[in-house]
């Protein structure tokens, strides 16, 4: 009887230790493969931001979307999807437009983050009360909200860029978001810094979450402090989701692969597992791509398409077979 | 001791549970009776937290809910609720193993690995226990779900319609593991039921309920008669005394 | 009887007069001066400027937001849907993968050429779109426009796929964004094929009702589902195309008008397409005018303004829906 349970343990530990691997393996031609004794100085500092860049962005965007998905209860929302990121970029948007200087290293720079990050909080409450005040709302409902909401989001900043600067407002825009190519390297220390903060916050919610997976009634009947627990998860999510769109821009469909692709590999409700094979799939993928993109095909910016082809894709599959049930 | 004083809920201007003053008996198996919309699985889902509430208060062991800190309260109390679909795919143990979570917080010790398969022989599911819950059929899920409420342990028990959709077999075991669970172990089970004849014959206390009011409450005997079951339920009821219990017909 | 049409008379009445108010305000707006008394005067200058230019920015508004709400209220008619329009339903996104295709294969100057690859690929995805539907028979409506919705962003990636990787993509952002501003004579002209169409969406206003009861109710009545489905696809795809190729795409229009006017005036096509025209019209044209006037001399892109005000009335629209429905 008990061999069954140890054995899927056994299982776990083995997938786990074989991803692990495979992401070093990764992380390790990404950085080493064609270096030189000339280059190295040049290269390999850069490349290791990157590699740190796509591990931090991994681990918002995996637990972001494991922790969304426990909380709203079901299996095809994620941040991304209900349009958290376009959120942030809009209040990226704002903070420069109001407070921002005319030069674009202020754009970016640290205040300006950090203003956006406690606006993030903020919206996070006003989701909070979104979320829950109808009780029992329809999820679909719920993205297709959240959908309009991100374009509506996108649709404002881009305006609001255009008032900035109506002649170079498509540079400006270069310039004021990150993407793959453009990966944002001055905020790289203060977002460790961040996310290592969200990770000590949140660590010990896991075994709760795991809890709320049976369902809000079975939660709070077993003692899980459901309010609490949720507003706060939900201000850390928006706080990850605002590092890692400063960090690489919008990544709409990567919090779903991850997520699904994670429970396909681990069968577990434990979000201490499911998080870490989420995180680490994503740097697999993540580094997987650039390496393909970049040194494959030596093509620039599309991996953010590639995602998002294939995370569309799926997106709809999942939502075939949810709608079914 | 649990007592409820005025309690008030509404969805827009309709008030589902209407000022509800109850003291619920202790040791006993207390059934809620009442036409559908009476309010009865609106009630016992405030008095178990699970509902907030419009106005009123809670007494769980003379502490008002707002001051149990819901961890402590989970420990005194749990409920069982009717729709228990999951999305996530668990064993029976895995679920049953759920239960220690208010003692345990997740990690389990020898003594809660032991209460867990106490609960699980309980309900007799040894041999389904590495089953998912996701291949068994509706009843034996719901056994599952009644042995992780045993796994919690707690002195009063709340189940909303336990037997909805089980066939006579699976009705009867989890009746007579409620009788057993108030018998031997003095626990207080609160249990919403339609099936009339079910309450006859195993409940102590019964609380009517009509249009979010308490018509009645009693013992089962003084409440099981044609004229309040009449009130109750809007409808002609006889009652036949059937080797030694009382049955109700209402088919025709 | 006699005066219910009077009312609906004048209801309409009033919005012409509106629109020929706004219409006036269009003319006049622009960075170069020029008076209305000069073209009754004849002034060479003015009457120049208002054919090159303002003319045919106005007919192309009022085409656009004409034809892009009709095509919108045939495909929630055919799906029975409120939620589907060439948006929702990725049509618009296939049209810009057409427009793609014909500037790889046939360098796209010529936009009849780009029009022709752009329709044939928006009626391929709006027919998938439509098959897809019939066969998994979605319970939830809200599950419809989000399929579409995917489906276009899937289609989308493929297309700024291609275009990055031939280096196209200076060449299509302006196919990704709806912009008046480069309207002028002779680049315009296109929009006028869309005009017969929006007369047969007329003709065959009830048959797209009686389709959208079903298969077997329509078949019931003696008609040909698969035929009048096919039918409506065709105008949307082809009204859609026009657009796009002309004009850019624009988000939400198709949407938002025909639910707005249903909400005042109830569901029959016959009553509302009228309305469901000119009231995209003159929305736009709002639209248009006030991306012109936001950052004088400058212009906000009529996509970006569409974007920001037409979300903001599908989530009201989307919210009301969804507490009426219950």
């Amino acid at each position: 009887m008990l061999d069954k349970l140890t054995d899927r343990k056994r299982k776990t530990k083995l997938a786990i230790l074989i991803l692990v691997f495979m992401t070093l393996c990764f992380a390790a031609i990404f950085l080493f493969v064609g270096l030189t004794e000339k280059n190295i100085h040049f290269y390999l500092p850069r490349r290791l931001e990157r590699v740190g860049a796509v591990l931090l962005v991994s681990y918002c965007i995996g637990s972001s979307s494991v922790v969304f998905q426990t909380i709203t209860n079901n299996r095809i929302l994620t941040p991304s999807v209900m349009g958290l990121d376009s959120l942030y970029m809009f209040i990226q948007t704002v903070v420069v437009f109001f407070f921002g200087s005319r030069q674009i290293a202020m754009m970016t720079g640290q205040v300006n983050f950090l203003i956006s990050v406690g606006a993030m909080v903020f919206a996070s409450w006003v989701l909070f009360f979104l979320l829950f005040k109808g009780e029992g709302k329809n999820v679909y409902f719920l993205v297709l909200a959240g959908m309009i909401l991100g374009s509506f989001f996108s649709g404002l900043s881009t305006f609001m860029q255009v008032l900035l600067d109506p002649n170079e407002f498509l540079v400006l825009q270069g310039k004021m978001f990150a993407s793959f190519s453009n990966i944002n390297n001055d905020l790289l220390g203060l977002c460790v810094l961040i996310v290592g903060i969200c990770i000590l916050i949140t660590i010990k919610d896991y075994s709760s979450l795991d809890v709320l997976s049976l369902g809000v009634d079975h939660g709070i009947n077993l003692g899980i402090s459901y309010k609490g627990l949720v507003l706060r998860n939900l201000m850390v999510i928006s706080v990850l989701i605002s590092v890692s769109t400063v960090l690489v821009g919008p990544i709409t469909f990567l919090g779903i692969l991850l997520v699904s692709l994670a429970r396909q590999i681990v069968p577990t409700y434990k979000h201490s597992i499911l998080i870490t094979v989420s995180t680490l799939l994503g740097c697999l993928s993540l580094l997987g791509g650039l390496l393909m993109i970049e040194r494959i095909f030596k093509y620039e910016t599309t991996i953010s398409v590639v995602i998002n082809f294939v995370g569309g894709i799926y997106f709809i599959y999942l939502m075939l077979k949810e709608s079914k049930k | 001791m649990i007592s409820i004083k005025n309690i008030s809920k509404k969805y827009g201007e309709k008030h589902v549970v209407d000022h509800v003053d109850l003291d619920i008996p202790k040791g006993k198996i207390i059934a809620f009776i009442g036409s559908n919309g009476a309010g009865k699985s609106t009630l016992i889902s405030i008095i178990s937290r699970t509902l907030s509430k419009n106005s009123g208060e809670v007494y769980i062991d003379e502490k008002e809910l707002k001051e149990w800190k819901s961890k402590e309260l989970s420990k005194r109390l749990s409920i069982l609720k009717q729709s228990n679909y999951l999305n996530i795919r668990l064993t029976i143990k895995e679920l049953v193993s759920f239960g220690r979570f208010p003692y345990s917080n997740g990690k389990l010790t020898k003594e809660d690995e032991k209460i867990v398969d106490d609960a699980i022989s309980y309900m007799k599911l040894e041999d389904l226990q590495d089953r998912y819950l996701d291949e068994l059929s509706g009843g034996q899920r719901q056994m599952a779900y009644i042995a992780m409420i045993i796994a919690q342990d707690t002195e009063y028990v709340f189940l909303d319609e336990p037997l909805n959709n089980l066939d006579m077999r699976h009705s009867v075991h989890i009746m007579k593991i409620i009788r057993k669970l108030v018998d031997d172990l003095g626990k207080t089970v609160m249990v919403v039921i339609h099936d009339i004849n079910f309450v006859s014959c195993y409940a102590d206390y019964i609380v009517a309920m009509k249009d979010g009011k308490i018509v009645e409450e009693g013992a089962t005997e003084n409440i099981l008669k044609s004229n309040v079951l009449k009130e109750v339920y809007g409808m002609d009821i006889g009652i036949h005394q059937i080797n030694g219990k009382n049955i109700c017909l209402y088919y025709d | 009887m006699i005066n219910k049409m009077k009312r609906i008379l004048l209801h309409r009445i009033s919005w012409i007069v509106v629109l020929i108010i706004l219409s006036i305000i269009s003319i006049m707006i622009g960075v170069k001066d020029f008076s209305l008394r000069g073209i009754f005067t004849g002034n060479a200058d003015d009457v120049n400027l208002v054919l090159i230019s303002r003319l045919p920015r106005l007919i192309s508004i009022i085409v656009t937001g004409a034809s892009l709400s009709v095509a919108g209220l045939i495909m929630q008619t055919i799906t029975n849907n409120k939620f589907v329009s060439p948006s929702t339903a990725g049509t618009m996104e296939w049209c810009k993968f057409g427009v793609m295709i014909a500037i790889l294969l046939f360098g796209g100057r010529s936009s009849l050429v780009k029009m022709g690859v752009a329709f044939i690929c928006a009626l391929f995805g709006t027919l998938l779109f439509m098959k897809l539907l019939t066969k998994l028979q979605f319970t939830n409506a809200i599950i419809v426009p989000l399929v579409g919705m995917m489906m276009g962003n899937v289609v989308g990636s493929i297309t700024s796929f291609f275009a990055y990787k031939y280096d196209i993509m200076q060449n299509m952002s302006s196919w990704l964004q709806g912009n008046f501003s480069l309207i002028i004579k002779g680049r315009y002209e296109l929009l006028y094929i869309g005009i017969p169409f929006f007369i047969i969406a007329y003709v065959y206003a009830n048959k797209f009702t009686i389709a959208g009861m079903g298969e077997s109710f329509s078949q019931n009545l003696g008609l040909n589902h698969k035929r009048i489905v096919m039918g409506g696809m065709v105008i949307v795809a082809f009204i859609t195309s026009t657009v796009v190729v002309t004009v850019g795409s624009i988000p939400f229009l198709g949407l938002i008008i025909p639910n707005i006017v249903a909400i005042y005036k109830g569901d029959n096509i016959k009553n509302t397409l009228f309305d469901i025209a000119i009231l995209g019209s003159i929305f736009i044209l709002v639209c248009d005018i006030l991306g012109r006037i936001i950052i004088y001399p400058y212009e906000v892109s009529i996509s970006v303004v569409v974007s920001v005000v037409g979300s903001i009335i599908f989530l009201v629209i989307l919210f009301w829906r969804n507490k009426h429905a219950r």
